[in-house]
């Protein structure tokens, strides 16, 4: 019986059966699992890199030295390894290299919607985009042999709908070719590989000939599916869209194109010639659209469809009526109920026990300015705390904040970031602040994990991906070696100790670090220190100081206090973990802290 | 056959995700074409969360349309309505028990919904509408964190053409060894709750 597996999933999979030997990735919601499923796998070697950039570097060595080799990265990841994108493109591989890129349309879990398949035509790279499990597995193998055949690295394109969806896998055997090899000796081609000036114009235009030849490649390769149907309409579609556009016309024509950059020309005049209306079906980008009209094809596509946001079956629908699209399925339409009250949000949150929110509460009381980045802590931002100032992209906070200040800005600039977020492109930005006498103060947000993104290890947890121990990053060292000479740490629970560090650290006259050190609630050691506190209802009076934290597990009781006449507080004994912020933040000392409680057991 | 479209939805943390994940198994072991999509990441953290499940003979999408759910699961009250547009004219609208309270409620800001009011809204869609008592049958079964297993019970009473031992069959490879008996007593309590 087949099995359902993600999209993510299946790549690993994939992987596996082409024989990858070596994989590396830096963990970006919605490309995170294709590396911790490829680790399931011991002929294959995985890491965890510090930034996108290096685990792309470290693929194209493993190319460079022959064998099959991986980059797994989000869309916006992209953009950190962009430079390495570029030469690689230039200067070929000795054995297969693909670069995964998970988009994010509808933004799930992202700053923006860019299209990378723009980036595919930019660098002259193949770009494949499968449209199920199936063909995210079978498509890495593709993609492998492209990359072998024509000397050129391969951008395999999923979007989140195909990365986090489930969908029933043909497995496979693994091609054992490589696992059976002798070592390698690296051979040396300094003309391919040395990417200085006379070198590169050399490889430039065998680079834009490579473009040409895998477009004729192009015209007969097998995931450009033409599915000729009632010829009033044509759809050229790809990647997730297909299945959308495929429920919506079951009775029309498609050419889905596997392979996005380069176009088949004949392939598409052809089909173009044989249907009355030629429309593309595309999330985001009119990118199909655009390059079919450069072909001189008339065509229609972002007139009709939403180049914002994602597409599903409704949107299709709905877009293809408007524009009287014939044979569109109807399907019988749903009078939305009246009289829905309007419902509370439930953002994500800041979860009970986290050790950033403290941090927030000292930053909101001393009022300063807080550049932020990308992380749990990002979340920072929504009320009550909303403690956030500034958030653009990975490592931004630290040179954010340099810059507000060399403007001579009136307030105190502080940035924070995370551990995992300070190795990615947080360093070189603190030194920077050391470099260029920098007033500004840094807090480092050691939760001893890669939170966000599902706990993963980095270079201060002491374990590598595999679960292997190795060396563990010494902040406070790493920190004075790039230059900062005040640093302190704290324990990010210990209220009193985050402002005595931060007062100390704003006093300063130059750059200063604060590491504010607390494991991330949900780590399982954390876990096992979890104790419920409680409110003593005769101190609390409902003045509701303890809600400003925003933490989810203090609610508002059904009683009220005879004076006020305000709701006392409340706290959920299933969510509350014993942090003991609330119980710090009391006036009135209602809170019991742990050692009250085990106290109040006692007795 | 017509594809059947079930729409998960709860709160981060309620076992939505198992609950899908039992779905999607059981609809692959009964013979169909089966798909599932979700959302990973920064929506989970204590957030509103969805689960698209696709029975069919060749489905496509891994979503679900507006207005095109035949099934909405609902593990939590308030989510249940934040996804009632969803749900087609005379679908099966199933809702657990458990009430958890967003911020902006617990603070007092914002009102949650009484039952009254979510029954009347979901009564212009559909007759088939049914507060499960999740949480009491659990517990009785031994676990209140089996909620989510008998909302899948209550569910599985209006699916026909699949055999109880399936369903059994995949919540027991689903969930911890020393669980399987509680929880395969919370899916018969839940299949027993309606009709």
């Amino acid at each position: 019986m087949k099995k359902l597996y993600s999209g993510n999933e299946a790549i690993a999979r994939g992987a596996y059966e082409s024989g990858v030997i070596l994989a590396s990735a830096y963990p970006g919601t919605p490309s995170t699992e294709i590396l911790e499923t490829i680790v399931q796998y011991s002929e294959i070697t995985s890491e965890w890199a510090p930034n996108e950039k290096v685990a792309l570097d470290v693929a194209v060595g493993g190319a460079y030295a022959g064998v099959r080799s991986m980059a797994v990265m989000k869309h916006v990841g992209l953009n950190v390894a962009a430079d390495s994108f570029f030469y690689v493109a230039m200067t070929g591989a000795e054995s297969g290299l693909v670069i995964v890129t998970a988009d994010d349309p509808a933004m799930h879990s992202s700053q923006n919607e860019q299209d990378n398949r723009r980036y595919a035509k930019f660098a002259r790279v193949p770009c494949l985009e499968p449209s199920d499990s199936q063909e995210a597995k079978d498509m890495v193998g593709a993609a492998f042999e492209i990359s072998e055949r024509f000397d050129t690295p391969v951008l395999l394109r999923i979007t989140t709908r195909i990365a986090h969806s489930h969908s029933p896998l043909e497995l496979g055997e693994r091609s054992t070719e490589m696992d059976a090899r002798d070592p390698l000796k690296f051979r040396i081609d300094r003309t391919k590989y040395v990417m200085v000036p006379g070198n590169a114009r050399k490889r430039h235009p065998i680079i834009e000939e490579r473009v040409t030849e895998v477009s004729k490649f192009a015209e007969d390769f097998a995931y450009n599916l033409v599915e000729m149907g009632d010829t009033k309409l044509g759809i050229i579609t790809n990647g997730i869209a297909y299945q959308y556009a495929k429920e919506v016309f079951p009775k029309a024509s498609f050419l889905r194109l596997g392979m996005t950059y380069p176009l088949p020309p004949a392939l598409i005049r052809d089909f173009a010639a044989k249907v009355d209306r030629l429309i593309v079906v595309e999330e985001l980008d009119p990118f199909l659209e655009e390059e079919i009209r450069l072909m001189g094809i008339p065509v229609e596509g972002k007139s009709i469809f939403p180049i914002v946001g994602e597409l599903d079956s409704g949107v299709v629908r709905d877009c293809a009526i408007r524009a009287g699209l014939q044979l569109v399925e109807e399907t019988a339409s749903t009078t939305p109920p009246e009289g829905i009250p309007s419902l509370p949000q439930r953002p994500p949150l800041l979860c009970p026990g986290c050790p950033h929110r403290g941090v927030f509460h000292i930053t909101n009381k001393l009022k300063v300015v807080v550049n932020g980045d990308i992380g749990c802590y990002t979340l920072g931002f929504l009320p009550p705390l909303s403690a956030l100032h500034s958030c653009g992209c990975m490592g931004a906070s630290i040179g954010v904040a340099h810059g507000a200040n060399k403007a001579g800005t009136k307030q105190k600039n502080v940035a924070v970031i995370g551990d995992s977020t300070f190795f990615h492109t947080g360093m070189p930005a603190l030194l920077n602040t050391a470099y260029n006498k920098s007033d500004t103060v840094t807090i480092i947000l050691d939760n001893r994990t890669t939170a966000m993104t599902g706990h993963q290890e980095n270079p201060a947890t002491g374990f590598t991906l595999s679960g292997e121990p190795t060396f563990e990053v010494d902040f406070e060292a790493l920190v004075r070696a790039l230059g900062i000479e005040h640093v302190s740490t704290v324990d990010a629970y210990d209220l009193d100790g985050v402002e005595a560090a931060l007062r100390a650290a704003l006093a300063v006259d130059g750059p200063a670090v604060v590491i504010a050190k607390r494991a991330c609630a949900l780590l399982p050691e954390a876990r096992k220190e979890w104790m419920p506190l409680e409110i003593n209802p005769e101190q609390c009076n409902g003045c509701g100081m303890c809600f400003r934290i925003g933490c989810p597990a203090i609610v508002r009781s059904e009683e009220k206090d005879a004076k006020t006449g305000r709701f006392l507080a409340k706290i959920d004994p299933l969510l509350c973990t014993g942090c003991e912020i609330c119980a710090q933040v009391c006036p009135r000392d209602a809170i019991y802290f742990r050692e009250q409680m085990l106290g109040k057991e006692e007795k | 056959m017509k594809t059947m479209n079930f729409l998960v939805v709860g709160v981060g943390g309620q076992g939505a995700l198992l609950a899908s994940n039992v779905l999607a198994e059981v609809g692959v072991r009964a013979g169909f074409d089966v798909k599932k999509a979700e959302v990973h990441g920064m929506s989970q953290r204590g957030g509103s969360v969805n689960s698209h499940v696709r029975w069919g003979e060749d489905v496509k999408s891994p979503t679900i349309a507006k207005g095109e759910t035949d099934v909405l699961f609902s593990l939590e009250k308030l989510e249940s309505l934040r996804y009632i547009s969803s749900l087609r004219q005379g679908g099966i609208a199933l809702v657990g028990e458990s009430v958890i309270p967003p911020l902006t409620v617990s603070s007092g800001e914002d009102s949650y919904p009484v039952d009254e009011e979510i029954a009347r809204v979901f009564e212009q869609v559909t007759d088939n509408f049914h507060f499960i008592p999740t949480q009491t049958l659990a517990k009785e079964a031994g676990t209140s964190r089996a909620h989510n297993v008998v909302l899948l019970g209550a569910l599985s009473s209006f699916i026909d053409d699949v055999p109880e031992e399936i369903w059994l069959e995949v919540i027991a490879e689903r969930v911890p060894k020393k669980y399987v008996e509680v929880n395969q007593a919370a899916f018969r309590a839940g299949r027993a709750v309606v009709g």
